[in-house]
């Protein structure tokens, strides 16, 4: 998957108990891609001992908050969702 | 949505953040220095000293201090791969 700049993404919301880094407070939000950090090693396997591949893009994603502020996260692709 | 306990972003609190620097104790550098040998050596790697950190006890994490959360997962993920046996630096202390 390789996601354009400027595309409108939403944070997954899926339970996941396991290991992963996605924060709690960016989950079921809206987003809009800023830049490909490029593909990374899985903290979620390698947080058990495995070797983190395949690896998986990593991406700058901005959110709008009250007040015209921004947050700027990095999400890894697989919890990032199409979004209008 | 369940978080764990260090997920901690946009949690609501009236608690003061602590901004004051303190000097490093000598056992908090040797733990710098043990976790960056153990990950030189393959021992162990980010993701895992992040996950043991991330799966303390809520009461442990909250009383703990940055490098004693180093401490308890180097030792969690020592006992993991048998390195180490449970109760092991307990009982080293206390001779």
């Amino acid at each position: 998957m390789s996601l354009p700049l400027g595309t409108t993404v939403r944070v997954s919301r899926r339970r996941h108990d396991r290991h992963h880094r996605t924060p709690g407070y960016l989950k079921g939000r809206r987003g809009r891609i800023e830049r490909a950090h490029g593909r990374f090693l899985d903290p979620e396997t390698r947080a058990y001992g495995g070797d983190g591949l395949p690896e998986l893009e990593l991406y700058l994603v901005s959110f709008d908050l009250p007040g015209g502020d921004q947050l700027l996260a990095d999400v890894f692709e697989h919890w990032l969702e199409a979004a209008e | 949505m369940e978080r764990a306990v260090h997920d901690r972003g946009g949690w609501p609190t009236d608690a003061p953040i602590d901004r004051t620097e303190h000097e490093l104790a000598d056992w908090e550098i040797l733990m710098d220095a043990i976790e960056n040998a153990l990950e030189d050596r393959g021992v162990m790697n980010t993701d895992q000293m992040r996950r043991g950190i991330e799966s303390m006890p809520l009461d442990q994490y909250e009383r703990a201090s940055y490098y004693e959360r180093w401490l308890f997962t180097t030792e969690a993920n020592l006992i993991d791969q048998g390195i180490l046996a449970p109760g092991e630096i307990d009982d080293r202390v206390a001779r």
